[in-house]
């Protein structure tokens, strides 16, 4: 397992979850933490292409050998591309949690969204409190 | 094993139950070996053509280990002895409830009108069994303070959509349809997996600080949709709900009913009843707080007792008992007219013998006995806890709620793994090489590391002592060398198995021969 790491360039939910904002898109994924906490994950069923997302809300599952944990999408919007590659190797979530672990691509519906969001300052100061 | 004699930390030469794989008994058979030498027929021999239409009979022979009677015994025995069980060591499964088993059970369940009784017997002639049936039911509703029982839910899961389906059906008699099911954030995986099952929406309610139903929380998702709350009390944390009354109060304003998971039943048994408390419907685990053998060990049973205003809808039959007026004592029968009812959950009552055992050991304890029996098992959850508050354990294991507990406790392993590199699964595995089974792991899942134990009243002193002794080595041990616990275990029959790797890529064909 690789070390905890929290990219200076990613967004954070408070329920461990990033948001890379790419132009008018954004990609979700887990963090570190959660992924640590989760233990290795054996199962993620990719939610659909052009599925909604809400912000605070739940939008997919990953199953871990500990527990089925929902996955909080940290923004609003509508899913434009998902890692179908999770499919046959989930443990890339592990392994890769900002990389190849990537969950979904979303087309953000609100910009200023961002703003309630943490940097990883603020991320690695809740997770320490 | 005591810590004074600490296992091998390392890993050596394998033991001959790490050289021997486990095998089937489809693996050890050989063409043309039999157990057993049968005489021919002395009777005619009717061809088989003429019995059975030859649509349904076999195109080829069933593929049928064949293997002779000493090499079945040790192939069992040996498979046994790879086991960890009761009979072995202490089982501190939290909200498992692993007590002893008592033998006299065992001999009053195998006596051949108990044993050998036809599932189709006509009830004229079983009254005895269903006499003990109408007697365990009474009991039980005494223990659960609620008047009407039945027998046939099969585990507390079943037990669980009994509740559900008879909550549905109390609704649907009112001319109600409601969509929600209330359950708290530390309920067993098995209510909300009900509740689905049952075709209602899951609503999780938030756990306060206490530990217990976060209030606001239940009143703000407490609403004229909601059919029902699962509850445990006390919940998986050990801790008893203090606003149970208030509770059941929100529920029964909104209409819904209040189901208890008796899964903890172990802790109040004789101080106090759920009927009390407010609860509707109530399932009790009969391989749990009745000491029916379970985790492989022999068939669940999960009873359910319910209110008055539940009983119409109980599954039938019911068994019931008419008095005869001519001075012959009472008889018993099954109940079929019950136009109300939410059906049959089973076809036979097949697990009767687990009646038989849960009678004999109510009838054993006695009403007073029950009690000391809860009362001990708290007792004994509180001695552990203290002894594992004190010294590494203490630093490294803390509370997951700082509240006393009843029978269990939920620790958490969160600063071993912090500070030590140890996680609870490495500290469960550890243990295994002392000779202790691990208490539940990971559960309830919001406490991080979570390690949930429950000695139950069945632990001597002395052995609670023993486990936290052992727990205060593995400590000891990941202080000095982390690598020890975490390349554990090395002395059980398996060493670290692929978890991950077993669910990721499950092999769950066995090919014959």
């Amino acid at each position: 397992m690789n070390a905890a790491a929290y990219p200076e360039d990613l967004k954070y939910h408070p329920e461990h979850d990033w948001a890379r904002v790419e132009g008018d898109e954004a990609v979700f994924g887990i963090t570190w933490y959660a992924q640590d906490a989760l233990g290795e994950v054996v199962f993620y069923e990719p939610p659909a292409v052009g599925t909604t997302v809400d912000k605070d809300k739940p939008y997919t599952e990953l199953e871990s050998v500990k527990a089925v944990s929902e996955i909080f999408a940290p923004l609003s919007g509508e899913i434009v591309a998902v890692n179908e590659a999770l499919g046959d190797a989930p443990e890339a979530i592990n392994s890769d949690p900002y990389g190849e672990g990537w969950l979904v691509r979303i087309k953000v519906n609100d910009p200023s969204e961002l703003d309630a969001l943490m940097d990883s300052a603020a991320y690695q100061a809740m997770l320490d409190g | 094993m005591s810590p004074q004699t600490a296992p091998p930390s390392t890993a050596e030469v394998p033991t001959a139950q790490q050289r021997d794989h486990a095998t089937t008994i489809y693996e050890r058979s050989v063409p043309g070996r039999r157990a057993a030498d049968l005489p021919a027929a002395g009777v005619p021999e009717t061809p088989i053509e003429e019995l059975i239409p030859k649509s349904l009979l076999r195109e080829r022979p069933a593929e049928l280990p064949e293997i002779a009677e000493p090499e079945i015994v040790r192939h069992y025995n040996r498979l046994s002895r790879r086991n960890f069980d009761l009979d072995t060591g202490m089982y501190p499964l939290g909200s498992c409830t692993m007590k002893h088993n008592p033998r006299l059970n065992e001999r009053v369940a195998a006596l051949p009108g108990h044993a050998r009784l036809h599932p189709a017997q006509d009830p004229r002639r079983a009254q005895g069994a269903l006499e003990l049936m109408w007697n365990l039911q009474q009991s039980l509703a005494e223990i659960c303070g609620l008047p009407h029982v039945s027998l046939q839910p099969s585990a507390g899961s079943h037990g669980e959509l009994a509740g559900l389906l008879l909550t549905r059906a109390y609704h649907a008699d009112r001319g109600e349809q409601r969509t929600k099911v209330l359950t708290p954030d530390t309920a067993h995986g098995t209510n909300p997996a009900t509740v689905s099952m049952a075709g209602y929406e899951v609503v999780r309610v938030a756990t306060s600080e206490q530990g217990g139903v976060d209030m606001d929380d239940l009143r703000e998702k407490a609403d004229d949709q909601v059919a029902c709350l699962m509850l445990t009390n006390p919940n998986t944390l050990g801790l008893f709900d203090e606003n149970i009354a208030e509770i059941a109060e929100i529920l029964h304003s909104v209409g819904g009913t209040l189901y208890y998971d008796g899964a903890n039943l172990n802790a109040i048994m004789g101080r106090s009843r759920p009927g009390d408390m407010g609860f509707d419907i109530v399932h009790v685990n009969l391989h749990k707080s009745f000491s029916q053998p379970h985790g492989g060990g022999g068939p669940g049973s999960g009873p359910i007792a319910v209110s008055d205003r539940i009983e119409p809808f109980l599954p039938k039959p019911q068994v019931v008992r008419t008095s005869e007026g001519n001075g012959s004592g009472p008889t018993f029968d099954l109940d079929y007219d019950r136009p109300k009812a939410i059906g049959r959950l089973r076809g036979f009552q097949g697990n009767f013998g687990v009646f038989v055992r849960s009678y004999a050991y109510i009838l054993s304890l006695g009403g007073d006995g029950l009690q000391e029996a809860s009362e001990t098992s708290v007792l004994n959850a509180n001695y552990l806890l203290s002894r594992l508050s004190e010294g590494r354990t203490g630093k490294y294991l803390p509370l997951g709620v700082d509240r006393r507990p009843m029978h269990e406790f939920v620790l958490s392993a969160s600063k071993a793994k912090d500070d030590l590199g140890v996680k609870t699964l490495d500290i469960a595995k550890r243990i295994l090489d002392f000779g202790f089974h691990p208490p539940t792991v990971y559960f309830p899942l919001l406490i991080e590391e979570a390690l949930l134990m429950e000695p139950t009243e069945t632990e001597t002193r002395e052995t609670l002592d023993d486990f936290a002794d052992t727990l205060e080595a593995v400590l000891e041990e990941a202080e000095s060398d982390p690598a020890i616990v975490t390349g554990a275990p090395y002395t059980t029959p398996v060493r670290r198995l692929d978890e991950a790797g077993a669910a990721r890529d499950p092999v769950i064909r066995q090919p014959l021969g």
